[in-house]
């Protein structure tokens, strides 16, 4: 088998007395929608910032096209084509949509060292944002502030700027949270299509998105994987049933 | 670039006009006091404006931006002292002098966000003023006079109050010019960027402290070159020019002028220094009165002056 596009290693993050990720390892193939599930608090979102390098790891390698960027800063990764959005959204509310992607599509373009001309007129620059802003179906919004913009449209502007940066490979944390039916249906529809084209992984609390999107699931539990494989797999996985039973049972049983 | 009619933009047309048709209103009502306070007010608007390129645009709120001016200030007074009296040394000493500062501190204080910058870059500062106070050679605490102004070979004679007024007003003009340029640049879109969300610009490949740097050391060579005017305006420089009270002073002047807007930081001054003029001839305690109104219109003009004229436009 080829390297994976992205290896985990015995990955190992702690926050006090928690382990929030917990020796876990991981592969993702070129080209395949990878999903990882697990219920609240397994660590999805840690494991995420950590493959993006907003938070560090305590031990553990985490490999991708084949160098190791275990210590590389968020943005060198990013230069490498690792592109997230954010389960919470983050964008820069006090810009334009076609900003906040032109300004993605720039810190792939070269360095930013040009005090003098007039960023917003690089006509290269701001036809890539407006193409990734189409795909999203953001187009007609391009020159509205993101304050304006509703949760919906935001979320989408998140996977329009991820796009924007040319990625290899896209970490979707949630791009489905908050959304209403409709606008979660044109999102799983959406993801469909750049499926053909970036290899993705998807962390999602959506079940019916994740088994109708994903080649292969991993389950997290208390930061480890307990399963991984194909979406028929895991659903007749046992050790899976428990796990979603079980923390619901936990719950219940703490609850008073 | 479309120039919409507001009343921002309106503000910032009479501004100009006003501070270049100010001699000559000085000259035909024989006022010769409004000159000297403009000139001093004009001084301190570059200060202001080179703070807001890093406050208002880049979200540093660097509470030692004084130090420059008092860099700027010792770089024209200790050469005009060790007899190099030509400006076409002492003033790019001076800017250079600043750069090399800006650079040094920056590179140590940005590694800090918040509270802690605020309160470093005020150490710094600090740091700076008492190293003036001993320079014993150079008058210490009591400061340093200068007997001669910056000789530009006859290209302009400084200590001729309307030139040198005009030199002023053409370093303002000309630093609000090149910040308009910045803000709109690349490198202005990233640093403005990183002030609304620094993790996103990470995430999207920009290495954040570069280019925050960069601009801290662009703020301060501008204030620099405030700082040898002012020693040129004041044929003084002393250890005061960069005590915190004097970074405090700029601060208001741009939170009160209004925020990473062109031209706030200009009527900031203004507002400030005449306030200071008209209320101290008025009372001893003037400070009693300053003190609540600014409080006032930072309360309730939120975005300072500039937001009380209206939103966003060109100005």
């Amino acid at each position: 088998m080829a390297e994976p596009l992205l290896g985990v290693e015995n990955l190992v993050r702690r926050f006090g007395g928690i382990t929030a990720t917990d020796n876990l390892s991981l592969e993702v193939a070129k080209g395949e929608l990878h999903a990882i599930i697990g219920p609240n608090g397994a660590g999805k979102t840690t494991l995420i910032s950590q493959l993006t390098g907003q938070l560090s790891p305590d031990s553990g390698t985490i490999r991708f096209a084949g160098r190791d960027v275990t210590r590389l800063p968020a943005w060198r990764r990013s230069a490498l084509g690792l592109a997230r959005s954010f389960q919470i959204t983050s964008l820069l509310p006090d810009f334009t949509a076609a900003d906040n992607v032109a300004l993605a599509a720039q810190a792939h373009d070269g360095h930013s060292f040009y005090f003098w001309g007039n960023a917003r007129k690089e006509k290269h620059l701001r036809e890539a944002a407006h193409a990734a802003l189409g795909r999203v179906g953001l187009g007609h919004r391009a020159d509205t502030v993101v304050s304006k913009l509703s949760h919906g449209e935001q979320r989408e502007l998140e996977l329009a700027v991820a796009l924007a940066t040319g990625p290899q490979l896209l970490l979707l944390d949630e791009p489905m949270a908050g959304l209403g039916v409709a606008e979660s249906a044109r999102m799983v529809q959406l993801l469909q299509e750049l499926r053909r084209e970036f290899t993705i992984v998807l962390v999602e609390h959506d079940m019916e998105a994740v088994f109708a999107l994903a080649d292969r699931i991993s389950v997290l539990v208390y930061g480890r994987v307990i399963a991984c494989g194909a979406p028929d797999a895991i659903r007749a996985n046992d050790e899976v049933k428990r796990a979603y039973l079980g923390e619901q049972h936990a719950v219940v049983g703490h609850g008073r | 670039m479309s120039f919409a009619f507001n009343a921002r933009n309106a503000a910032a047309a009479l501004l100009v006009a006003g501070l270049l048709l100010l001699p000559l209103y000085s000259s035909l009502s024989g006022n010769v006091f409004v000159l000297t306070l403009f000139t001093r007010i004009v001084i301190f608007a570059l200060a202001a404006v080179s703070l807001n390129l890093i406050m208002g645009y880049g979200g540093m709120m660097s509470f030692g931006h004084a130090a420059y001016l008092g860099i700027g200030g010792y770089a024209v007074g200790i050469l005009a002292f060790e007899g190099i009296g030509s400006g076409f040394i002492q003033w790019p000493v001076a800017l250079l002098a600043s750069a090399l500062y800006a650079l040094v501190i920056g590179a140590l204080s940005l590694r800090t966000r918040g509270v802690y910058f605020i309160m470093i870059t005020l150490a710094f500062a600090q740091m700076a003023y008492y190293v003036a106070s001993s320079l014993a050679r150079y008058g210490g605490d009591d400061g340093l006079t200068i007997y001669k102004r910056s000789n530009f070979a006859g290209l302009i004679n400084l200590s001729s109050r309307v030139p040198f007024y005009y030199l002023c007003l053409a370093c303002l003009f000309g630093g609000i010019y090149l910040i308009w340029r910045i803000v709109n640049s690349r490198f202005g879109l990233v640093v403005q960027g990183l002030r609304s969300n620094e993790a996103r610009m990470q995430a999207i490949g920009f290495p954040a402290t570069r280019y925050r740097l960069v601009c801290f050391v662009i703020a301060g060579t501008m204030c620099g070159l405030a700082g040898a005017l002012l020693a040129n305006n004041t044929d003084f420089v002393s250890p005061a020019a960069m005590y915190w009270t004097r970074s405090g002073d700029l601060m208001v002047m741009v939170i009160l002028g209004g925020m990473g807007t062109l031209f706030g930081p200009v009527i900031g001054a203004i507002a400030y220094l005449v306030l200071e003029d008209v209320l101290s001839r008025c009372t001893e305690y003037w400070a009693l009165i300053m003190g609540p109104l600014l409080l006032l219109i930072v309360l309730f003009g939120r975005g300072g002056i500039m937001g009380l004229l209206g939103r966003r436009g060109d100005g």
